[in-house]
């Protein structure tokens, strides 16, 4: 920046110095705990290069490159005129990763170079969001078209599946967050609201039960209409939130009286008698056992329906309407979830399932890691162990601790303030992007900061709820923390690419 | 760019947020639950294994022991660079085997976390004790001391059932009971006294240091808890009559029920072709070959197996005749080589003298003769109104000689049978379109009727009582394991007991009448054993006819009742009479005076005429 034109500005004003800082921090804070998380017993420095601090160091630093590399060497306008050949570029190495790649943990996304390993997934993110804001910055494009919403979802939807493929799956759930993109440009919050519940009754089905999920979905429309209907208010939120109450007990009221009577079939059956083989005479409720509370709740919900349909006709209320119809393509989801679940899959591609929504496996495997790492984090208290101080984590107790399990070092160490701190970065980080998009012209940096966004706010929701148990077992990094080349330079990448974007439009405009 | 949206989704980012925070808060600061945790981590438990309880015969002859055998077992985080072929040389295996065990830990360690999981396992003690010398060699591996099951007697296969490593699918069905490593009976007994059995596990807690390793026991082992040893089991089982039933019975199949009259239990309960007690002792590797057999070991036929009786069922047609009243032992009924009806129909019956009394129907198990009794029994138009109550009231009769239904034994898989109702007949040719010609068959024993060898060892018993029986079961009364009450209570037959006497002599004199006289089950006879029996030859539809005996002995204060079914084997009098007459005589005698027989009832192979 030799010569500095009058209309521009100068790095002072152009940079987004806070995000930086912010990156940094959180990147030195994800060093450090690190270090904590696999020192033992030897001492060993922070800059030891046979350990993964020592490794880490050396990514930072390399990270720190390719950051300057993208501020002040590669000209901003690049990404767009080349993201469709980065985009083809990196779902061919996606492709080519399944057959020329080396299986770890289980899935085939990791290429080898000699001591260096490197996941195209990580990078997919990227391009993706290049891409994705090319398309959708074009002059007449509108999501409401056919077209560009196809291609839209292809756009997504294509690395998407390739690493589903891998059995990434966690790296593939990240591709939602697009869904916040698409609707900050526009997407019907209808569509977001829908896509949310199906997401939810799908999962409540099959880790809960239909039961939950009609109760759930009843639950959620009983909120909705209490709000809206301001005449009955009370009417609502009392009879409706006694039906639900009661509903939400049925199952345990009704195992009482179900133990109740099997304890007297039991007896009955037990009874042997020359004259009475098998039969107590005086008891004839066997039928009852038969009944689950899934019944009594279907049935009640169903002869229900018509009288919400009159009430809907004669108050002319159309959230009602829309109501009972949400509720009935709810309930048929929630019983085709189940049926093909239960009686359409196989074996093999049920278990897949499970495994991935951390059903099964519990006892032994994932399920263990989990417990630790809520361990770990809970036995932090409110302000850590200290720094160094933590023994669940440097025992070795917690897996993955320095990759996917980093929080639980932060968790244990510094506490609930320490997690309330890096938390706060994040969010932090998150808005600062979506205001700094915002105030751009350029609807391609606009776009793609949405992007940059969602991927963080993805990757910190899924990271963190999977250590606390919220989320199931699908190990993807913590964005900046987390240990590992790969994961810190596509973050790094992804968010220098929208600075340097952001910069430009400060430049000139 | 629309603020609306952007602001819905910043309240969605804050929600989420507080989310992750109350989460974290919760298991932070509110729940204790995690410190405490923290504190175990700390703290290794070492499990100690109890022994298991052992299986007794019922005169003190152990069927089921116990000894040692040794698990290696690894924790995959701990081992450290080792020279395999010198771990694999001591522990007599291919070094391949170790390094494809590694190869495979490393593969799952994401689910293998933390643990240990089992090498090797039931190594003998003499390769533990070569390993155990070179151990500290090796960290991360050791061995865990387990007692296996030992069976010094080969008898009992299919009923002592055994002891397997439990699956996921059983821990989920058991919550809370086992862990991944546990050990639990399967089928039979093992699995039926599976609580009693199996002792209750307990643990030495150790403290381990900063380094994983493991210091001192903690609280110098104040809270340390004993691992409980199992209970001992009695079973009412002979163990030499279970073991010389089982010798008979090889290559031929079938089942042999012997029970002790007066208390119901079981004596010996043998389903051939059985299970080899080597194979119970590594089922592991015996059980695909076992679940493999076309002839299915498994299946214990002498409880899950339901045929047709054939003749035997005469004596309780007989029986409820009596208590009705439409019959009278004087009675004499005419045989032309069967009972003929309606134009050119007949139920066939072999050449005997004509006509006979009930004794000599009996002796000489007359078809024709039951006919007639069974048709007055339905055709009592005094007593009951019409044929479907007439059928009801003989099918309760049947109920309570425990036909048609579970027993109610202690023994599992138990099967019910079938005795038809007068509904079951409506239901088959409609209301009225039937009669007691229809269901003539059930007369002799055929037609609808489907009992167990189980079923016909307790009617066999309840003759021995004149009128009552104690349900059969498997598991004697002692200190340890108490059993219901339900197994020393007498359960009457609808028939009174001063019936019994008339058709018992029958029962003798089909056993004891000279060769020639037409007694149909001579063969069977021992003297001084004063043996009571009857032959019963069960059509099969799935080729030749079954054969089959029931007899209890001797005649007053019986001591033995046995059903023997020999599926495929003809004439009762050709297999199954002389197989429960050796039985008998083996039981009250010790030996048998007849080595001959003997000889060819061991050898004796009708597996060929089986079909499966």
């Amino acid at each position: 920046m030799i010569i500095e034109n009058q209309t521009q500005r100068g790095l002072r004003q152009s940079i987004d110095w806070k995000l930086i800082g912010c990156y940094l921090l959180l990147v030195i804070i994800g060093w450090l705990n690190i270090y904590a998380s696999i020192h033992s017993s030897e001492t060993t420095s922070i800059l030891d290069f046979s350990t993964r601090s020592g490794k880490q160091f050396i990514w930072i630093l390399t990270a720190i490159g390719l950051a300057l590399l993208i501020l002040f060497i590669i000209p901003p306008r690049w990404w767009e005129g080349f993201s469709p050949w980065i985009y083809a570029g990196v779902v061919f190495l996606l492709v080519a990763v399944i057959f020329l790649g080396v299986e770890v943990k289980g899935s085939k996304s990791w290429f080898e170079f000699g001591p260096v390993r490197f996941q195209p997934a990580e990078v997919s993110k990227i391009s993706t969001a290049l891409l994705l804001s090319t398309i959708m910055s074009q002059t007449g494009y509108k999501l409401t078209k056919p077209k560009d919403f196809f291609l839209t979802v292809a756009v997504i939807g294509l690395p998407m599946l390739v690493i589903l493929a891998e059995s990434e799956t966690g790296s593939a759930l990240v591709y939602f967050g697009f869904i916040f993109v698409l609707y900050m440009e526009g997407l019907s919050g209808w569509f977001l609201g829908a896509i949310g519940l199906i997401i939810l009754l799908f999962i409540t089905t099959l880790t809960l039960s239909p039961y939950s999920s009609i109760v759930i979905l009843l639950g959620l429309l009983w909120l909705v209409n209490t709000f809206k209907s301001k005449k009955q208010f009370w009417r609502w939120l009392l009879i409706g939130g006694g039906v639900i109450l009661l509903f939400s007990l049925l199952p345990w009221l009704w195992g009482l009286l179900t133990d109740a009577i099997q304890s007297r079939v039991d007896a009955a059956q037990n009874f042997i008698g020359p004259s009475l083989p098998g039969k107590d005479p005086h008891f004839r409720g066997e039928f009852l056992l038969r009944i689950e509370p899934v019944h009594l709740l279907l049935v009640s919900a169903l002869a229900s329906i018509p009288y919400f349909c009159i009430k809907a006709f004669r108050e002319r209320s159309g959230a009602l309407w829309l109501s009972i119809g949400v509720f009935i393509a709810g309930l048929l989801l929630i019983f085709s979830t189940d049926f093909i679940f239960d009686k359409v899959l196989q074996d093999h591609q049920r278990k897949r399932i499970e495994v991935l929504l951390g059903m099964k496996e519990d006892l032994s495997g994932v399920g263990y890691n989990v417990n630790q790492s809520m361990i770990a984090i809970g036995s932090g208290g409110l302000t850590g162990k200290g720094y160094m101080n933590g023994t669940q984590t440097a025992f070795g107790y917690v897996p993955e601790q320095s990759t996917d399990f980093i929080f639980c070092t932060v968790g244990e160490e510094w506490g609930f303030l320490g997690c309330l701190v890096v938390i706060l970065l994040y969010v932090f980080l998150i808005v600062r992007i979506v205001l700094d998009a915002d105030q751009c012209r350029e609807s391609f940096t606009r776009i793609y900061g949405y992007c940059v966004a969602a991927c963080i706010f993805m990757h910190l929701f899924i990271n963190i709820g999977m250590t606390i148990g919220l989320m199931p077992v699908i190990g993807i990094p913590l964005p900046l923390l987390s240990y590992g080349g790969s994961s810190l330079w596509a973050f790094t990448v992804l968010i220098f690419i929208f600075i340097a974007l952001y910069r430009q439009e400060k430049k000139y405009f | 760019m629309e603020t609306g949206r952007r602001t819905r989704l910043f309240i969605g980012l804050g929600v989420a947020a507080a989310i992750l925070l109350g989460k974290i808060f919760y298991i932070q600061v509110i729940n204790d639950r995690y410190k405490t945790d923290a504190d175990k981590n700390a703290m290794i438990y070492e499990t100690i294994y109890p022994t298991r309880g052992i299986i007794y015969d019922r005169n003190g002859t152990i069927l089921v022991g116990n000894k040692v055998a040794y698990d290696i077992m690894v924790s995959p985080h701990e081992v450290t660079a080792f020279d395999t072929i010198q771990l694999a040389s001591v522990l007599g295996v291919e070094p391949e085997f170790i390094r494809g065990k590694m190869a495979e830990y490393e593969k799952n360690r994401r689910r293998i976390g933390y643990q240990a999981v089992v090498m090797m396992k039931q190594i003998p003690a003499e390769v533990y004790n070569k390993f155990a010398e070179i151990q500290y060699k090796f960290p991360g591996f050791r061995a865990q001391m387990r007692s296996i099951r030992d069976y010094p007697v080969n008898a009992g296969g299919n009923l002592l059932g055994y002891v397997s490593e439990v699956d996921q699918g059983f821990m989920d069905s058991h919550p809370g009971e086992y862990r991944s490593g546990d050990y639990a009976g399967k089928i039979g007994i093992e699995a039926a006294r599976e609580k009693d059995l199996r002792g209750e596990k307990g643990y030495h807690i150790f403290l381990r240091n900063s380094k994983n390793q493991i210091e001192q026991p903690y609280k110098n082992g104040e809270m340390d808890v004993e691992a409980v040893p199992g209970k001992d089991v009695v079973t009412t089982i002979d163990a030499g009559l279970q073991q010389y039933g089982q010798e008979l019975m090889q290559n031929k199949v079938g089942s042999i029920v012997a029970i002790e009259p007066s208390t119901g239990e079981i004596l010996a309960l043998v389903s051939s072709p059985g299970i080899d007690v080597e194979q119970l002792a590594d089922i592991g590797k015996h059980y695909g070959e076992i679940s493999g057999n076309p002839y299915k070991p498994l299946y214990n036929r002498a409880v899950s197996a339901s045929y047709p009786p054939g003749s035997v069922f005469k004596i309780l047609n007989g029986l409820i005749g009596l208590q009705e009243g439409t019959l009278k032992p004087e009675y004499m009924y005419p045989c032309s080589h069967g009972y003929h009806f309606g134009a050119g129909h007949k139920v066939g019956c072999h050449g005997h003298k004509s006509p006979i009394n009930m004794e000599e129907s009996i002796m000489m198990s007359c078809n024709a003769y039951y006919c007639y009794v069974y048709r007055n029994i339905l055709d009592n138009r005094t007593k009951y109104k019409s044929i479907d109550e007439a059928m009801d009231a003989w099918r309760e009769y049947a109920l309570s000689f425990g036909f048609g239904r579970k027993l109610g034994s202690d023994f599992p898989s138990e099967l019910s049978g079938n005795i038809p109702s007068g509904k079951f007949y409506n239901k088959r040719y409609g209301k009225g379109h039937w009669n007691s010609v229809t269901v003539i068959s059930n007369s002799i024993g055929q037609g609808e009727i489907l009992i167990t060898p189980m079923h016909l060892a307790n009617f066999c018993a309840t003759l021995a009582n004149r009128g009552y029986y104690i349900t059969p079961h498997i598991i004697k009364d002692s200190e340890d394991v108490r059993i219901d009450p339900k197994y020393h209570q007498k359960q009457y037959t609808k028939v009174d007991t001063t019936q019994f006497r008339k058709v018992i002599n029958g029962m003798w004199r089909a056993v004891n009448s000279p060769p020639g006289t037409g007694g149909t089950a001579w063969v069977a006879a021992v003297p001084g054993l004063d043996i009571c029996g009857k032959t019963g030859t069960a059509q099969n539809p799935h080729g030749a006819d079954n054969s089959v005996f029931m007899c209890f002995a001797p005649r007053e204060n019986p001591k033995i009742a046995v059903a023997v079914y020999v599926e495929n084997g003809g004439f009762g009098a050709t297999w199954a009479c002389p197989l429960a007459s050796l039985m008998v005589e083996k039981y009250l005698k010790g030996d048998t005076a007849r080595p001959e027989l003997e000889k060819r009832m061991k050898e004796g192979n009708l597996m060929s005429r089986v079909k499966h």
